[in-house]
């Protein structure tokens, strides 16, 4: 109050001044933030698209020194362990999700809500070589199936959350409705509350897979590799990951190439799945962290 | 008839009761796979934690030819390279929040999200080749010398500079834990009341001052729940940084030297484990990390819970 006329207009710009600087700031963070995905994406591109060709498709890895060759086989088993992770892990996400959805206030569906979003952040590693100690050494050995129990571990707490939230936006009305019309409430909850929420349900389970593609640690001692196709549930196979993995840290020039056609596909795979789920529903689909 | 209705009931309370115990079982096997996780990683480790005890955590020696382990190289590198990282990304990553929930109009905030999701949705084994070949040696020829010349009195940068090292696996880390906290940040930052915000430009505030007086102080307790899962999510980190940081067991005063972590040395050396105690080993590191990620996540979460569920008690 005891300020003159210009020495307050004088703050007033300041102050002025310091909020357009920090706004600026802030874009300024976001503008830092997005540049490493452009230029991982525009490397992918470059470096990646040299390599892919028909060969990279069909062709399974050449040996050591000869150039040429493919990860045939890594693609496919790639979608062979998340086919088979989505098998063993979506029922069980789902039906605890429900349960999760039903009992809400439980003290028990609390404890579990907890600890599925705690078990979202234990490291994807420690899950693998859990799953060494439970599967592969019990079984005498790596496997495929060893690999998509790892996968379906890191997605069942995914699944089960997003599973929970999308019932729970179904109206309780809906539900009413079909109990007052002497419909049992286990085929209420199956048949009205879960499948209104059923697409939801299933963007939940795409994003789930998208991370899991992406997965390499939890793979390293279960699915192991291979550089062979994998003929059944027991023998080890490979990933695109895994494939990637090896390669880049190889010292052969040619398999590097590879890697990076690999990690190309694995990328457009990924990135494929997130846009495409997003575009279907309009931005508002999202995936438990 | 009331024959028809009995058993019409009965069925009724069979299938409920089936239908009840499925979903619980399914749920029940959360708590068992991380009860299981817990106990499974213990009893491997046991060998090693009976040979070692405590002296496990505090000892340097890594050495599998004389069948002796100690954890500090790990927990160190693993330490710096988190914490670094976050330094690195929380001032952006809070930029960004502030950004989409404040700055920009919703339109244009929902399509910089997008881009930040797909930030998260990139697999890290391609940042993990991306930073082999083109972060690891840009940093080297650019960002080291640079450090090295205004910093000359750290130590922390000083020496030879690689491109493998404790740096590069910083960088790639803050550019893949980033997105995580600046989602949780932003979830946060849309939690507090438009009434806060209001209340705030009635009193003739500023857009920043609005935000440290209404916004900031309303969310503090869900950003450091941000930050703490973003430390979670780069401690457990793995085959990104078992391709940049060098993999080397030894505890250097320079970011420009190799490194490892908890999470990668596992990765490296657990297929080829020469003996029982050195695999039992690897399963203590594999149990130390657990014991981190739970730790770190039980808090993170009680924070950020604490600060989103506020909107629901918003009268309406």
């Amino acid at each position: 109050m005891t300020l003159t006329k210009s020495a307050r207009s004088r703050r007033q710009y300041l102050r002025k001044l310091k909020s357009d600087a920090m706004v600026g700031l802030t874009v300024l963070a976001t503008a830092i933030a997005l540049v490493p995905l452009f230029l991982v994406l525009g490397y992918l591109a470059s470096k990646g698209a040299a390599s892919v060709n028909w060969n990279f498709f069909t062709k399974m890895p050449a040996p050591v020194g000869q150039s040429g060759g493919g990860m045939a086989n890594a693609i496919v088993g790639t979608f062979e362990l998340v086919g088979l992770a989505c098998a063993l892990g979506v029922p069980i996400g789902v039906a605890a999700g429900i349960y999760l959805a039903e009992n809400r206030g439980g003290a028990l569906a609390q404890a579990i809500r907890f600890s599925a979003d705690v078990m979202m952040g234990v490291p994807t590693i420690v899950v693998g070589i859990f799953c060494y100690a439970i599967v592969v050494r019990p079984f005498g050995g790596f496997s495929t199936l060893a690999g998509a129990i790892a996968l379906a571990v890191i997605m069942i707490p995914l699944v089960t959350r997003t599973a929970e939230e999308m019932i729970l936006l179904v109206p309780h009305e809906l539900r009413e409705a079909a109990l007052a019309l002497g419909v049992p409430r286990w085929r209420t909850s199956l048949l009205i509350v879960a499948r209104t929420a059923a697409s939801g349900i299933a963007t939940g389970v795409i994003l789930a897979v998208a991370r899991v593609a992406g997965e390499t640690a939890p793979l390293l001692f279960t699915a192991f590799g291979n550089r062979f196709w994998s003929t059944s549930l027991f023998q080890p196979i490979s990933s695109l990951t895994m494939q990637v993995y090896t390669y880049a840290i190889s010292p052969f020039a040619d398999w590097q190439r590879q890697a990076w056609a690999g990690a190309l596909v694995l990328t457009a795979i990924v990135l494929a799945l997130e846009i495409g789920v997003r575009w279907l529903t309009r931005g508002d689909a999202q995936v438990a962290r | 008839m009331p024959r028809v209705k009995t058993r019409d009931f009965g069925v009724r309370a069979v299938g409920d009761r089936v239908f009840n115990l499925t979903t619980l079982a399914m749920a029940l096997m959360i708590l068992a796979l991380l009860g299981g996780l817990t106990v499974e990683l213990f009893s491997h480790a046991l060998p090693s934690i009976k040979a070692f005890g405590f002296g496990f955590l505090t000892s340097t020696d890594w050495d599998p030819t004389t069948d002796l382990y100690g954890a500090l190289p790990f927990i160190y590198g693993t330490v710096v390279s988190s914490v670094l990282a976050l330094i690195i990304a929380v001032p952006l990553a809070l930029g960004v929040a502030l950004c989409l929930s404040e700055m920009a109009p919703a339109w244009l905030s929902r399509k910089i999200g997008f881009l930040v999701e797909l930030l998260a949705a990139i697999p890290s084994v391609v940042y993990g080749l991306w930073g082999i070949f083109v972060a690891g040696p840009w940093l080297r020829d650019h960002l080291d010398p640079l450090l090295a010349k205004t910093f000359c009195f750290l130590p922390l940068f000083q020496g030879p500079q690689v491109s493998v090292s404790m740096l590069t696996a910083s960088v790639i880390l803050a550019i893949m834990v980033l997105p995580y906290i600046s989602a949780v940040c932003t979830d946060v930052f849309r939690a507090v009341p438009s009434s806060q915000r209001e209340a705030a430009l009635a009193l003739g505030a500023t857009k920043w001052e609005m935000v440290r007086i209404a916004v900031l102080p309303y969310g503090v307790s869900g950003i450091i729940g941000a930050i703490i899962l973003g430390l979670g999510r780069a401690l457990g980190e793995t085959i990104a940084v078992a391709m940049v940081i060098g993999n080397s067991p030894q505890i250097s005063a320079s970011l420009f030297m190799p490194s490892a972590t908890l999470a990668s040395v596992i990765a490296n050396e657990f297929v080829e484990a020469t003996s029982a105690l050195n695999l039992s080993a690897l399963f203590e590191l594999g149990l130390v990390l657990l014991v981190l990620g739970l730790g770190l996540n039980i808090a993170a979460r009680l924070m950020v819970y604490g600060a989103t569920q506020r909107r629901f008690q918003k009268p309406t």
